[in-house]
């Protein structure tokens, strides 16, 4: 009976012998064929993605580059379970506000000797996107996009209502005015959508009142401040004048979605919705952009998707390699375009303002000048995640913005006390 | 005369388990397959998650070992006890969907031809993917031009934000639920009423029974085993809900996703959104322990109400 157990041993072990000779590793030989994976979470940049991967397996034979595109609602416990478990994605899409977690973690692969060896000059990208992927003095990914804010607006509801288009003179009550005016409750028009959004949205109004969000060191919110109440009251005041849809209507169909079917006259967002306003038909004559509205001053969150590599891959040696072409102009210069992004790279916009002549896009890379980087201080998702639930009752009149700010400011602090 | 008995009764020296014989290794080695995918995919990860839920466990790195404090924050955590009751109240809708189940399985039983295109039809539900079904009911629940409100038009009823609105999402997501369950719930009803002799309601109709009381003195009485099992499966399903939400409220920036956690909506978001595992693995353990008490307490009151021929 010893043989038999011995045969069953030998079984398994075989059965185990065999999995790990399929995942033997393979790095060294620079002509050796490397497959590497590179992940995103977007349908309409990945035609532009696989156009750079094919442009870099052009200049590197040996090296295979398989673009993968992940539903958005599921890229972060993919990828965070992926990395947990070794089997991440050699190259992927990276987030500031996720950013932190991953570089503390040790999951990102260091590319301060790639940007010294290739000679990268980080000054080519804008300051605030590029300092967000740094973490105690390393860079652990290179910029790939940016944004900023603007508003989008629908000409034909301004022609239709007699009101002036947006411009660079624009302030906060000229927002509110045209709204007002705009507003067809008939017609089912509203004149701007004032959803509960931070980055498109209440952070803008926030740092254009003279607030910060979050302070320096990242250890407080800004939000009760007398500048933080103004700005959150920038949108609770455009909801109470029945300028906007309601939270219930915005919250069954989004605010973009809204812009798109035209039943929102202005909508302030970023730059990365041009290309999909462009390819839609009907609004590619209707639709156009301005510059965000000033408060006491000018100021617009931005932020920009950073290309990072896993620190567990196989082939780190090519992922550098590859990720230092991402970083370069030659990506950036087919992001543009192809229309896809704002890329970071500096100089290589112009064709991305080509791509859509209609739309007045300079208005987003004139705000590098006054943007501010999306404040991540901290467990960053964690926070975020609790705006709905503490301003939806100022943006529904049943609380006074006040209060509602000083009660998200309480539990934001709380957050971030936590180491 | 004693020593003929034992020479002819064949008696075992030792006490033998069946792996130390030969046959008996082979036996091990033909299960190993099945036994040792039940403990990496099922044993490990649930001592895994239960060692994680008395740690601290950052998104990456090293955990810290806790002790309960996992368990006394859950405890004291407001959002646990909502999702807690959302969860409750999800399972209670769902439950109502079983009486419905009963009354359409004994229906379609009627049917003469075409039985099956009834089953297939109520069958579709279950094997559609969950994030197509999610996106076609956020359409007929929308509040604005969802199929919903304008059928209510026509009667004169005022329309609902129906998944925007925290009073009403659990109920929405209880209907969509009931209409997805259908489906394998009418298989089992079926397969049960197919079981119930045809003589006790011949003879019953001889004493002068009609449908009504047939159905109430003979079906539901001998269906009641396979009722009970489908209870049984609904119960633990339903606390488990977790798609529904994620498709019809996240990702789409809706602000009743607050009030509308269910436990597992929660053990998600602590997890794999804001990085807290171990706090994320007590849920799961307390989510256990609820469905194991959940499934006890049946198995205890079925004495009462389950009749076994």
């Amino acid at each position: 009976m010893k043989r038999n157990w011995i045969a069953a041993t030998a079984m398994v072990a075989a059965a185990t012998l065999l999995t790990a000779c399929s995942g033997g590793s393979s790095s060294g030989a620079s002509d050796e064929k490397v497959t590497l994976t590179y992940a995103n979470w977007s349908e309409d940049q990945t035609p532009a993605m696989q156009q750079i991967a094919t442009e870099f397996e052009k200049a590197n034979p040996n090296i295979t580059i398989k673009v993968q595109t992940l539903p958005w609602t599921e890229y972060w416990s993919t990828l965070q379970v992926g990395a947990a478990g070794g089997t991440a994605p050699d190259a992927f899409w990276m987030l500031a506000d996720h950013f932190r977690e991953y570089a503390k973690g040790g999951q990102l692969l260091d590319l301060s000797d790639t940007v010294k060896s290739n000679k990268i000059d980080m000054s080519v990208y804008p300051k605030a996107v590029s300092d967000s992927y740094t973490y105690e003095g390393k860079s652990f990914a290179l910029p790939k996009d940016f944004d900023t804010n603007g508003i989008w607006y629908n000409k034909a509801l301004f022609d239709a209502a007699g009101v002036k288009y947006p411009d660079d003179t624009w302030g906060w009550q000229d927002v509110q005015d045209a709204a007002k005016k705009l507003t067809d409750p008939a017609k089912g028009v509203w004149g701007i959508a004032a959803p509960i959004d931070s980055q498109g949205g209440f952070y803008n109004t926030i740092l254009q009142a003279g607030g910060s969000i979050i302070n320096p060191d990242g250890t407080a919110s800004d939000f009760a401040s007398p500048a933080g109440v103004a700005g959150l009251k920038f949108w609770t005041d455009l909801q109470a004048a029945g300028s906007s849809p309601t939270l219930k209507q915005l919250s069954d169909t989004e605010a973009v979605s809204m812009f798109e079917n035209q039943k929102v006259a202005m909508y302030f967002s970023g730059a990365y919705w041009a290309l999909r306003l462009y390819k839609n038909p009907e609004l590619k004559d209707k639709v156009d952009v301005a510059p965000l509205p000033q408060g006491v001053k000018r100021a617009t969150v931005t932020s920009g998707i950073g290309n990072a590599g896993y620190a567990g891959s196989k082939h780190p040696e090519e992922l550098k390699k590859f990720l230092a072409f991402l970083g370069g102009t030659k990506a950036a210069e087919i992001q543009a375009a192809t229309g896809t992004v704002l890329p970071a790279y500096k100089g290589t916009q112009k064709p991305w303002l080509d791509a859509m002549p209609e739309f007045h896009l300079q208005v987003f890379i004139d705000a590098i000048d006054y943007s501010v980087p999306l404040p991540v201080a901290g467990n960053a998702s964690e926070w975020q995640g609790l705006a709905a639930q503490y301003l939806a009752p100022a943006w529904d009149g049943k609380k006074p913005v006040q209060d509602a700010a000083k009660e998200y400011q309480d539990a934001v602090d709380q957050v971030l006390a936590k180491k | 005369m004693t020593n003929v008995a034992t020479k002819f009764v064949r008696r075992p020296t030792g006490r033998r388990t069946g792996a130390s014989t030969p046959s008996g290794w082979w036996a091990l080695a033909f299960i190993a397959p099945a036994t040792i995918g039940l403990v990496v995919l099922y044993l490990w990860p649930f001592l895994s998650t239960l060692i994680k839920s008395f740690q601290d466990v950052p998104a990456f790195g090293p955990a810290t070992f806790v002790g309960i404090e996992n368990y006394t924050t859950l405890i004291g955590d407001g959002d646990f006890w909502k999702a807690f009751g959302n969860s409750a109240l999800y399972t209670a809708i769902i439950l109502l969907g079983i009486p419905l189940a009963i009354a359409l399985a004994a229906l379609i039983e009627q049917v003469g031809r075409g039985r099956s295109i009834y089953r297939v039809l109520f069958f579709l539900p279950v094997v559609t993917l969950p994030v197509a079904i999610g996106m076609v009911w956020r359409f007929i629940y929308n509040g604005d031009f969802g199929l919903l409100n304008y059928v209510l038009s026509w009667f004169g009823v005022d329309g609902q934000f129906w998944v925007a609105d925290p009073r009403f999402t659990i109920f929405a997501f209880g209907v969509v639920g009931i209409w997805m369950g259908l489906g394998i719930n009418l298989i089992i009803l079926g397969a049960g009423l197919q079981a119930i002799p045809k003589a006790l309601y011949e003879a019953s109709a001889l004493d002068g029974a009609g449908r009504v009381r047939q159905f109430f003195h003979i079906t539901v009485p001998l269906l009641s085993p396979s009722i009970f099992f489908v209870t049984i499966l609904n119960v633990i399903a339903a606390l488990q809900m977790f798609d529904l939400i994620f498709i019809m409220l996240r990702g789409v920036n809706n602000t009743a996703l607050a009030d509308s956690k269910t436990i597992v909506y929660l053990f998600y978001e602590k997890a794999f959104v804001q990085f807290h595992q171990g706090y994320g693995a007590a849920i799961a353990i307390v989510l256990l322990i609820v469905i194991m008490i959940a499934t006890a307490l049946q198995f205890r009151l079925q004495r009462s109400w389950v009749f076994y021929g």
